[in-house]
Formats: C-alpha cells, sequence, structure tokens
C-alpha cells in the first residue's frame, strides 16, 4: 500500500533528516515511526504527502509514484492529524469535519451526514456538538474532532503525527483504546508518529524503530521487545521489557470468564463455602442484573450476617479492551488483587487476577525466547 | 459658543453641505485605500517577499511622517504636470489613501502572520491550495485584526480631510479656515468640533462592523 525506497532528505544547510529510509506498509496495517525527537520520524511521514519533498528516494502509494499525483488531490486522498491537533477556530466542529469532503466538491446535505457519523463513531453526540466551536471543547474531544477530521473524506490511508500528545495520560489510553476499535472496523493503512514506546508498542501492528534518520529495526512489537537488532533498541526498549509486554496483552485474553459470584442478599455462610471449594479469597458481588456492585473478601467475613452488610463496593472496573498494563495499574488502586471486568451497562464479563497476569508474561516470555 | 450656536441654526444646511462632503471624501479614500491596502498586505506576507514588506512598511511609515500639507503642495505640482485637476476632489482623495496605507498594511501583515502555524499545516495536509488557505483560513481568522486597522485608517483620513479644503476639497475644513482667516471663533469651533463628533460617530459604527464580521468561533 505504502512504500519507501531509499527515500533521503537533505536540507539546503547540510542537515540529513532521513537516510536512505525504505519501508513497506501493508493494507489495513498501523506502522508506526518511534524515536527520539529529532530522529526524521515527522520528517518521514511529512514526505509521504509531500508536505516535505524528498532529496532523493521514491514513494509508491498503492503501487504509484506520489509525486505522480497532484499533490493537493495526493493529501485530500490521506488523511492527515497534527498533535497540535490544528482544529479551525472559525469553523464549527462539522465544518471541521467536513473540510476534506468540501474540497472535494461533495455537496452540503452530505458533509453534514458525513460529519455525523464521524461523531458517532467517535463516541461524540453528533446532535450536541456538531455545531459547537473548538473553543468550547475539552482537550479530549478536540482530539476526537482531529481524529473525525482526518478521517472526513474517507481516505484509504491516515498519517498521525502523535495524534493523542496534547491530552492527559486518562483520556490518552481511552482514546487509543477506541482507535484501536475503529481501526478493526476500517481497516486503514496508517503511519503513526510518537516518541513514547508504550504507545508505540499498544497501537502498532509494526514499529520502524528510527535513530539519526535511519532505520534501526523494523518489526511487529514483540520482536522489538524481546529480540532488538543491537544495543540502541536494547536501550530504547529499556530494561522493563516484561512491564512493556503488558502493553501487548488484552483482558479478555486472559480474564477469568464467567467468575464466581454472589448476590447481596445472600449469607455469608454461603458465600464462604462458595470461596473455599474455588480456592479463592474473594467473590464479585452482582445484582440481579448481572451488574458489578462491589466485592467480598476471605478476611471480612462475619458470621450470621448478609453479603451486603460486609461487601466493600467498589466502582473501579476495566473493559475487556483494555490492556494488562492499563489493568494492572487500577488493580493496584483497586485494593484487592483482583479487577472486575464489565461491558458498557456495568454487566460483569470477567475477572482479572494478578496470579493471570504473571502468567501470561511468563508464557509470553517463553513463547518469545522458544522462536 | 453661542455664536456657533446661532449660526448652525441660521445655517444648518450649510454645516450638512460640509459634513456630507466631508464624509464622501473619506469614504471614498478609505474605500479605495482598504483595497490596496489589504490587496498589497496580502500580498507582501505571502512567504519569500520578507523584504518586499519590510521595504512597503518603511515607506508607508516614511509617508505618515512627511506633513499633510506638504504632500498636498507636492502632488498639486506633479497632478498639473501630468494635466490633471490639481485641486479639489482628486488630489485629496489620492493623499487620504496613501495616509490611510500605513494601518491597513501594518494590520494586514501582523494578522496575516499571527495566524498559528499549525493551522496553515493542518489546512495544507488537508490538500488546500495556496488559495484555499487564503480564503478559508488566513484571511477569516485575520479579519478582525485587518478590520482594527481599517478603523484606525479611517479616523486618521476624517482628521485629515480637515486639512484637504486647503486645496479646495471641501468639507468641514472649510469653517475652519475660513474662521482662521476671519477671526471668526464660531466657525472654528463649528468645524472642529463637527470633526471630531464625525470621527467619534464613524469609529463606533465600525467598531460594531468588526464585532459583527468577527467570525464566530473567535468570539469572546
Amino acid at each position: 500500500m505504502i512504500r519507501l525506497e531509499r527515500v533521503t532528505k537533505i536540507y539546503s544547510d547540510g542537515t540529513e533528516a532521513v537516510r536512505e529510509v525504505s519501508l513497506e506498509v501493508e493494507r489495513g496495517e498501523l506502522c508506526v515511526l518511534l524515536g527520539p525527537s529529532g530522529c526524521g520520524k515527522t520528517t518521514t511521514m511529512k514526505i509521504i504527502n509531500r508536505l516535505i519533498c524528498a532529496t532523493s528516494g521514491k514513494i509508491y502509494i498503492d503501487g504509484m509514484e506520489n509525486t505522480s499525483i497532484n499533490e493537493n488531490e495526493l493529501r485530500r486522498n490521506i488523511g492527515y492529524a497534527i498533535q497540535d491537533i490544528g482544529l479551525f477556530p472559525h469553523m464549527t466542529v462539522g465544518e471541521n469535519i467536513g473540510t476534506v469532503p468540501a474540497l472535494k466538491g461533495w455537496p452540503k446535505a452530505r458533509r453534514r451526514k458525513r460529519a455525523k457519523e464521524l461523531l458517532e463513531l467517535l463516541r461524540m453526540n453528533p446532535v450536541d456538538f456538531i455545531d459547537k466551536y473548538p473553543r468550547e471543547l475539552s482537550g479530549g474531544q478536540r482530539q476526537r474532532v482531529g481524529v473525525a477530521r482526518a478521517l472526513g473524506g474517507d481516505p484509504p490511508i491516515l498519517l498521525m503525527d502523535e495524534p493523542f500528545g496534547a491530552i492527559d495520560p486518562i483520556t490518552r489510553v481511552d482514546l487509543q483504546n477506541e482507535f484501536l476499535k475503529i481501526q478493526q472496523e476500517l481497516q486503514k493503512t496508517i503511519i503513526f508518529v510518537t516518541h513514547d514506546i508504550y504507545e508505540a508498542i499498544k497501537m502498532g501492528d509494526k514499529i520502524a524503530l528510527m535513530k539519526e534518520g535511519r532505520i534501526v529495526q523494523y518489526a511487529p512489537p514483540a520482536d522489538l521487545l524481546y529480540r532488538p537488532r543491537d544495543e540502541f533498541v536494547a536501550g530504547f526498549v529499556g530494561a522493563d521489557r516484561g512491564l512493556k509486554g503488558l502493553q501487548l496483552i488484552r483482558t479478555k485474553e486472559v480474564m477469568w470468564r464467567s467468575p464466581p459470584t454472589t448476590k447481596p442478599d445472600e449469607e455469608v455462610m454461603a458465600a464462604r463455602e462458595r470461596m473455599e471449594r474455588e480456592g479463592i479469597d474473594w467473590l464479585a458481588v452482582v445484582d440481579d442484573e448481572g451488574r458489578f456492585t462491589g466485592w467480598v473478601l476471605s478476611s471480612h467475613l462475619e458470621e450470621g450476617r448478609k453479603v451486603k452488610d460486609i461487601m466493600s463496593t467498589s466502582a473501579i472496573t476495566a473493559t475487556r479492551n483494555a490492556v494488562l498494563s492499563e489493568a494492572l495499574s487500577l488493580m493496584l488502586t483497586s485494593g484487592p488483587n483482583v479487577l472486575a471486568i464489565v461491558d458498557r451497562s456495568n454487566r460483569l464479563e470477567g475477572v482479572l487476577t494478578l496470579q493471570a497476569i504473571q502468567n501470561a508474561l511468563r508464557e509470553a516470555a517463553q513463547k518469545e525466547e522458544s522462536q | 459658543m453661542l455664536e456657533a450656536y446661532q449660526f448652525v441654526s441660521r445655517h444648518p444646511e450649510m454645516l450638512a453641505k460640509w459634513a456630507v462632503d466631508h464624509l464622501w471624501i473619506s469614504l471614498v479614500a478609505i474605500g479605495i485605500g482598504a483595497v490596496l491596502g489589504i490587496t498589497l498586505g496580502v500580498f507582501i506576507t505571502a512567504k519569500g517577499r520578507e523584504p518586499m514588506a519590510e521595504v512597503v512598511l518603511y515607506f508607508a511609515e516614511i509617508m505618515m511622517t512627511v506633513p499633510s500639507l506638504a504632500f498636498f503642495g507636492l502632488l498639486m505640482l506633479l497632478l498639473s504636470h501630468i494635466g490633471l485637476s490639481a485641486i479639489g476632489f482628486l488630489p485629496a482623495v489620492i493623499t487620504l489613501i496613501l495616509y490611510g496605507q500605513l494601518p491597513i498594511l501594518r494590520n494586514t501583515c501582523t494578522a496575516i502572520r499571527q495566524v498559528d502555524p499549525a493551522l496553515i499545516e493542518a489546512g495544507r495536509g488537508m490538500g488546500m491550495s495556496q488559495r484555499q488557505l487564503l480564503f478559508k483560513i488566513k484571511l477569516p481568522l485575520a479579519l478582525p485584526v485587518i478590520m482594527a486597522g481599517l478603523r484606525n485608517a479611517m479616523v486618521l483620513i476624517i482628521g485629515i480631510t480637515a486639512i484637504a479644503a486647503l486645496i479646495g476639497a471641501g468639507g468641514l475644513g472649510v469653517p475652519i479656515f475660513r474662521g482662521l482667516r476671519n477671526a471668526r471663533m464660531d466657525l472654528i469651533i463649528i468645524g472642529g468640533v463637527s470633526v471630531s463628533i464625525l470621527a467619534l460617530l464613524v469609529d463606533g459604527l465600525m467598531a460594531m462592523l468588526e464585532r459583527w464580521i468577527t467570525p464566530r468561533g473567535l468570539r469572546g
């Protein structure tokens, strides 16, 4: 889908920003350009849509050289999202999302319809937001609109330069997860620039780690973690591969499906029996609709009472698509060494235990080493 | 003061004529000056024309330091040399247009340069042509500041128009100079106060216009 052949960029002052970079990204793949600042990752990205022109080398998009197409035409078919978001402050959310469609000459009604679809896709209520101006939005909402705008003209390719850079860590994690879900559905071919190794491991199908204008290693995230090509890669990945590996696994892969539960009205005796039978020191408490409400812990058991009298209510939960690192940090704040995994309406889907995380990590490491 | 009041109540038509003449000269000058100044301002702000912008703004600044009276005289010589009317409306308007250029040019340049580079980058990355960038992004965002420059120029022009009476252009300068020649305090007051009122009025109207044309998303 995208192929770079020995692309080099030398500025007029002699700085070599990109040296002989060759890269191939398959259709529907998310390729992360990763590296410290000044490594040439953003330059490489901008050479693809010709915001920067290469000194030498060739770029093919769908087999066609990118210089063979009119540059504005080319860019209208490549979605573009930048770190500063760059929403036009004098245009409404709807008009911002409709920028590329307008440039492509779509009629107004169709642009508006498209904007509504995209707002819905990014979980923003179209009725509330379509006629708002950027300054009326929060940082996270702006970033969503920035992504929606990049998708405006339904381009097959997206270029994203630290698209989740300008927001707080919690909102960033949410947006990353939602974006991955959207990407599963849309299957765009994406070049994603970041300097954040955690983000790279989580988002990328493949990662191109860059240093001083060159690609040092281009591989799937697990390879980068467990089989670094040289010391630079190993150093960049860091000593804590175990922790970073947590970014590669999702809770749904390791959670305990249909875990033992209890109800608020149950006798404590019955609950204790179930714990002993399962060999665990916790039970998830769910209401009649199956919604998670809290935990009963073996250390708090008192004879002759109901579960609701001794349970500790808890609102700390994760979804099945959360990666293990997020789940682990939630678990550490939730108290018990267990975490409830719930769906959108807070119904219990499973339970994640510390043991399960350890097992998953051990397996992953063994699998990588045996290959 | 009383004489001035009596004069106005006896000859309201004269005051009206002077005021209308004055306003008309100023409006023609600001109209042409705006088109000229904004176009030139946009032109010299384009990438790679920074040296040109320096030179143009420098000349506009020098222009402001030349006494308007001297300039009227210079222009009279020049116009009569090329066979055009050396007195009245034409030289007045030409001078006023030139005097109005500095605030218009300066504000146009500043406003366009101030547009957030991230917005230009986003626009370019989405496939906007230079012309689309100008009309869809740069100009709408620059509009409030350009408008402030126009207001500035307009007040300046209304003031200088009073001097244009010396070269026979009419307007509220007529009673002022007539009063000066004949030691008629009432006429000087009528002319002076009217110019001030006119300037304040037009400034207020343009402030409203400025607010009205500011894109909704930018209003505080």
